[in-house]
């Protein structure tokens, strides 16, 4: 369905946010596809690091350059970012670049809801660190870490695009259940203080 | 009595006064107290009542161990029943009440249980209520549970919120006393990430109390120090408050952190669950004094030795005036020194060794303390209080020599390291002769991954008794614990350590040696529980000699304290009875949690509105501003039917029905699994999938399809698109999405790797939106939908169109046998869809419909649902299927399955229709009655329904049913259950009931 476009997407919970010892806040519609295949195959290499003008990330990374990004999700996926203005380009750059059969791309942008937790560095950190079973602390999740993990009872990823921030990204139906238990995460009074 | 002292108390202010309440009266305490000190202080010795015989019951202990002091505590929302007043810190309004009593703690109705002891031995209620049998339930059960139990469950919602956390560490140490301390230095200054719970308030443990000198400081000072240089190293982090509760496989451990248990201020979470992972894991947990087993040791006023000295010296509470201390070792002398160092009265030390004590006993004696080797306590004098003790020789059966008066009796049987951490992930436990101890057997710890170690003791939890040793274990362990996890580290040098040397406990399990029967059936081993020696002894003599078939009959051990007290000493006299040593009788399995957790910590996050997760549809807003009754569907939420005011909900679900066959109606099928399924191998995958060829499908063209698993049993049905030559995009029902998933990945991983497929699940991306029924092209071309006539845009087609404005996939599929296109499109644009065609659908009498109207509209159809018509043992074949099983694939999932002699059995139960000779609707889920009785004199069964409704196009009961033989029996009349009646007269008939040619879905 790469030639649909219309109305302007309304986000899960339309820009939900909570001012908590830290902030959460829905981001706004963005672009993410995913793409499937070889990772070592130049067409998929070339069309991803292009369309997101990065790199290409390690295991466990995401490449970040301003809100374009392409994070590592599996030995054959990859997670592609864009702003949601170049999502009518980007999808029509993957239609052209990656017509090898055994290369495949589907726009997710929709599926998704998106979250940032930001705010004191290790304040961030333990917020995330209170839902999901991942090493949060500033020696292991570095700036360009990118963890698939689970949110409480929902499949969750993390990335960290820099000190301050951990962005979550999670299936949109669920996106109401995420944003409470990071709200309830981040309501002032229960700081833990494990990394400050 | 008990008191506070003018002076003395390390951890209490005296300058902070907090007032509390005990079974409704108000007391004072201060800041630093324990609700047990704070109780002292009030002379309130007694704390409650024990469990099976109401004897009144003291406080025995300062700590985790303690098994009689347990409070119902706060109020309300915040009650918590089971608390140990000596873990409970006092803050100001604390509400505590004692438990097991009725009408009060002093008059208690219950305690005739005790008088009637000899009624309630060891397994009574194996042997008491056995008969009549009919009474166990009304009778016997009821009262049993009236009268156990020890607190009150809570009556409201809890008020409190709990959290989890994840931390990781190279090495976390449990215990925060000085070999813990000691330890996490060692760890700390090699730069490992250091993790250090302690589960008091306090850092340093019993160092304080017990004295001793270390690098030419008093042991506090040192504690300080060490705590100092662990707070000014970036790499270790430490917690009050928070017990190491369990350790389990993989460096898992849980910490259990309580955050306003000590405040008055309940504000924020209460408990905070520490879900840890660490590379190592040393226990530095410390040891238990065990009491001694002698006849009244259960009296209000006997207390452990260590006991007395800690409220004496920590809280400057004197638990008695005048004390009697018993002992089978040196370091209970020191509690004698702290009774006089407050100016209290020590009226004797009775050493059980005949041989007396070390060098501690000669200072007693310098100090002008009367010293007894070799005697014993015969008896505790006093009921709720202790008033005095006969003495006797520990050797003899109790002859009484002396009776002494007193208020406090300090026993002390020896030191059992707190092994409980070690063992819960598999480690195992010597037996030292010598300490009278278990001790970690270092050579077989709890392995990891790699088959070595990952836990490791330190200090007393050790072994160690001396503070040279605890210090110099404790060091080494910290040391070999961060070259574990991959630092360098040696053990720095022990600093000087002034102490007295000690010898050696004597094991003493019985007082006196020969205590007779009457004295051993006052003498208490598990004082929760109510265990005496003589149970345990009962138990050995009616067979039960192994310790955990002793344990359970006789309830030893099985407390809220799980038996901290008890464990030692009742295995020792179950060896004793057995004549066997006590390591080949061994020990009960230590289990987390060390000490009970609350339920709240364990939910953590997971209760409230964050139970469970509830899946929404970008649709749900509107279902919900618009009446919706909603029906779980998993964990989505899907509209069941939208009732109008004053309209029942049978009353709304007939009357989408007939919106939908007479005009057009909306429907939320954004449920509905969408897998994307791409590459050139993807027609051969999906032929293999399903039972049906999708490979053949043109693109732009929809089919229906089966899933069977390997057994041939239905899983799955759904509508597959063909997108272009490589794409499919394959329709799963609602629960299927993520399970066929995970199934089509799991055969490309693991069967087909060779394939060049990917699948991709896009449920998510779009909202689903079925508009169907007879108006419902004139709908679409309100909006200015182009092509969508039967030409255009044909039964079983699909096409890209703009609805609106709005940019669909329209599949041309219907599940009602009526005129039908499903919109599919973002899901962002989903719900400005939807209410463009409630819109524009106002003037057509467009409704939405919910569940229940599809399934009465699929089942007036004969359409089959998975989950109703199938239940995980239906072939496709028992559902008439067949039109939709290729023969002319060689192979798919299921094919070997179904030839199975029982699968192609010609006795199989089929799908047919029923349809009452009354016109009522079926009940569902009853079954065809057939002619006589099985073996088991149960009546014969032919076939059972599948589906059963009320039919409003029809105006009578539909029903679908899966009957042996039954597409031969058309026509014919079976009779089929009903509840409370007799069965109900039912013909046999086709289950296509509406529009058997399908001509009204292909306009």
């Amino acid at each position: 369905m790469s030639d649909l476009t219309g109305p302007a997407p309304v986000p899960a919970l339309g820009g939900a946010a909570f001012d908590g010892y830290v902030r959460i806040a829905e981001a706004p519609q963005g672009a993410m596809f995913t793409l499937r295949g070889d990772l070592s195959s130049a067409a998929l290499k070339t069309a991803a690091t292009k369309l997101a003008a990065v790199d290409m990330p390690e295991q466990g990374r995401v490449a970040l350059n301003g809100e374009r990004a392409l994070a590592w999700m599996s030995p054959d996926e990859l997670l592609l970012l864009a702003p949601w203005a170049e999502h009518a380009s980007v999808v029509a750059q993957l239609d052209a670049a990656l017509d090898d059969p055994a290369l495949n791309w589907v726009d997710v942008s929709q599926a998704r809801a998106r979250f940032a937790i930001s705010g004191p560095d290790g304040l961030v950190r333990e917020v995330a660190a209170k839902l999901a079973p991942v090493d949060f602390s500033p020696s292991a999740f570095t700036p360009g870490s990118f963890r698939r993990s689970r949110i409480g009872q929902v499949a969750g990823a993390f990335w960290c695009p820099g000190p301050g921030r951990i962005e979550v990204v999670c299936f949109r139906s669920v996106a109401e259940y995420v944003f409470t238990l990071l709200r309830d995460a981040a309501r002032p009074g229960s700081e833990v203080r494990l990394y400050a | 009595m008990s008191s506070r002292l003018a002076r003395g108390g390390r951890l209490i202010d005296r300058g902070a006064t907090r007032t509390f309440t005990f079974n409704g009266r108000a007391m004072k305490g201060l800041e630093g107290d324990t609700l047990a000190s704070a109780l002292l202080a009030n002379d309130q010795v007694m704390m409650g009542r024990s469990f099976k015989y109401h004897r009144p019951r003291g406080v025995v202990a300062s700590g985790a161990e303690e098994p009689n002091a347990l409070m119902g505590i706060g109020t309300d929302g915040h009650f918590e029943p089971n608390q140990r007043a000596t873990t409970q810190e006092l803050f100001d309004g604390l509400t505590a009440e004692s438990q097991n009593h009725w009408p009060s703690l002093e008059f208690d109705v219950g305690a005739v249980n005790a008088k009637l002891s000899r009624f309630f031995p060891a397994g009574f209620y194996y042997k008491t209520f056995l008969w009549p049998r009919s009474f166990w339930e009304k009778v016997y059960e009821p009262i049993v549970r009236q009268a156990a139990g020890l607190g009150k469950a809570p009556k409201d919602r809890d008020a409190d919120t709990y959290e989890h956390l994840y931390a990781f560490a190279d090495v976390l140490v449990i215990g925060g006393g000085v070999a813990g301390l000691t330890a996490a230095v060692e760890a700390g200054r090699s730069g490992a990430k250091v993790l250090v719970l302690e589960q008091t308030g306090h850092w340093g443990g019993r160092a304080p109390v017990d004295g001793g000198e270390i690098g030419g400081v008093g042991a506090q000072a040192h504690v300080d120090a060490l705590v100092a240089e662990l707070e000014s190293l970036p790499n270790v982090t430490l917690r009050l408050r928070c017990m190491g509760a369990g350790v389990y496989d993989h460096g898992y451990v849980l910490g259990y952190e309580r955050l306003t248990d000590h405040l008055s201020d309940k504000s924020g979470p209460r408990h905070r669950l520490w879900r840890i992972r660490a590379a190592q894991v040393i226990t530095a947990t410390g040891a238990i004094e065990r009491p001694l087993s002698f006849a009244g040791n259960d009296i209000p006023g006997v207390m452990l030795a260590s006991a007395v000295r800690d409220y004496l010296v920590n809280y400057g509470v004197a638990p008695g005036d005048r004390v009697a201390v018993v002992t089978n070792n040196d370091d209970a002398y020191r509690t004698a020194f702290a009774m006089k160092e407050a100016g209290l009265d020590v009226a004797v030390i009775l050493d059980a060794r005949e041989a007396g004590g070390g060098a501690l006993a000669i200072a007693a004696r310098e100090a002008g303390i009367r010293v007894e080797p070799g005697r014993a306590v015969a008896k505790v004098l006093g009921s709720k209080r202790v008033t005095g003790v006969e003495i006797c020789a520990q050797a003899g059966s109790g002859s009484v020599i002396e009776t002494i008066p007193c208020d406090v009796v300090a026993m002390s049987g020896g030191w059992s390291p707190v092994v409980h951490l070690w063992s819960h992930c598999g480690g195992k436990l010597v037996w030292d002769t010598e300490r009278a101890m278990f001790r970690p057997d270092a050579d077989r710890a709890p392995t990891g991954h790699d088959g070595k170690g990952f836990v490791r003791c330190a200090g007393t939890a050790n072994g160690a008794l001396l503070l040279s040793e605890t210090l110099q274990d404790a060091a080494a362990q910290g040391a070999a614990a961060a070259r574990a996890a991959g630092f360098e580290a040696t053990a720095s040098g022990l600093p000087e350590v002034d102490e007295v040397a000690e010898i050696p406990p004597a094991a003493v399990w019985l007082m006196p040696a020969g205590a007779s029967y009457d004295k051993r059936a006052k003498t208490w081993l598990d004082f929760q529980n109510d265990v005496k020696v003589s149970d345990i002894q009962l138990a050995a003599q009616e067979g039960y000699e192994s310790v955990e078939h002793a344990k359970r009959y006789t309830t030893l051990g099985m407390a809220t304290d799980q038996g901290k007290l008890s464990n030692i000493n009742g295995l020792a006299v179950l060896s004793d009875a057995l004549n066997e040593a006590i390591p080949q009788v061994g020990t009960t399995t230590f289990r987390p949690p060390y000490t009970p957790i609350s339920m709240g910590a364990i939910a953590g996050q997971g209760r409230g509105e964050t139970f469970q997760p509830l899946r929404r549809t970008p649709i749900h807003a509107w279902h919900e501003a618009h009446g919706v009754q909603w029906e779980p569907v998993g964990h989505w939420r899907r509209p069941y039917a939208f009732p109008k005011a004053g309209e029942s909900t049978h009353d709304a679900v007939n009357r989408e029905i007939t919106t939908v066959r007479e005009k057009v109606g909306l429907l939320d099928a954004s449920t509905l699994g969408k897998l994307i399924v791409k590459g050139p191998d993807a027609g051969r995958f999906l032929d293999m999938l399903y039972t049906n060829m999708m490979s053949t499908l043109k693109p732009g063209r929809c089919r229906y399809g089966l899933m069977c698993n390997e057994n041939g049993f239905l899983i799955d049905d759904g509508v597959v698109a063909r997108i272009d030559e490589n794409t499919f995009l394959c329709h799963t029902t609602t629960g299927g999405a993520d399970t066929i998933h995970a199934h089509m990945e799991e055969w490309l991983q693991t069967e087909w790797w060779d394939m060049k497929v990917h699948v991709a699940n896009v449920t998510e991306q779009y909202g689903q939106i079925g508009v169907v029924g007879p108006m419902a092209r004139q709908l679409l071309e309100v909006l200015g939908t182009p092509e969508i006539s039967k030409e255009e845009l044909p039964f079983m087609a699909w096409a890209d169109r703009t609805v609106g404005g709005i940019p669909c996939r329209i599949y041309r599929i219907s599940f009602s046998g009526e005129l039908s296109y499903e919109l599919s499109v973002p899901a962002g644009q989903a719900l400005a869809l939807w209410e463009a065609l409630m819109e524009a659908g106002h003037g057509l009498g467009v409704a939405p419909y919910g569940t229940e109207a599809l399934h009465v509209l699929r089942a007036e159809k004969g359409f089959i649902m998975i989950g109703d018509e199938t239940d995980g043992t239906v072939t496709p074949q028992d559902l008439n299927m067949h039109w939709a099983i290729s023969k002319k694939k060689e192979d798919y999932l299921g094919k070997r399955g179904q030839m199975r002699s029982h699968l192609s059995s010609p006795d199989r139960w089929k799908l047919v229709g029923l349809l009452t000779e009354d016109g009522t609707v079926l009940e569902d889920g009853a079954y065809i009655l057939d002619a006589g009785e099985n073996d088991r004199g149960q009546r014969n069964m032919q076939g059972r329904i599948t589906s059963t409704y009320y039919s409003p196009t029809l105006c009578r009961g539909i029903a679908m049913a899966l009957l042996k033989h039954g597409p031969e029996r058309m026509g014919e009349t079976v009779q089929v259950t009903k509840l409370g009646a007799g069965p109900v007269l039912a013909k046999v008939v086709d289950p296509v009931f509406y529009d058997k040619d399908g001509e009204k879905q292909d306009v």
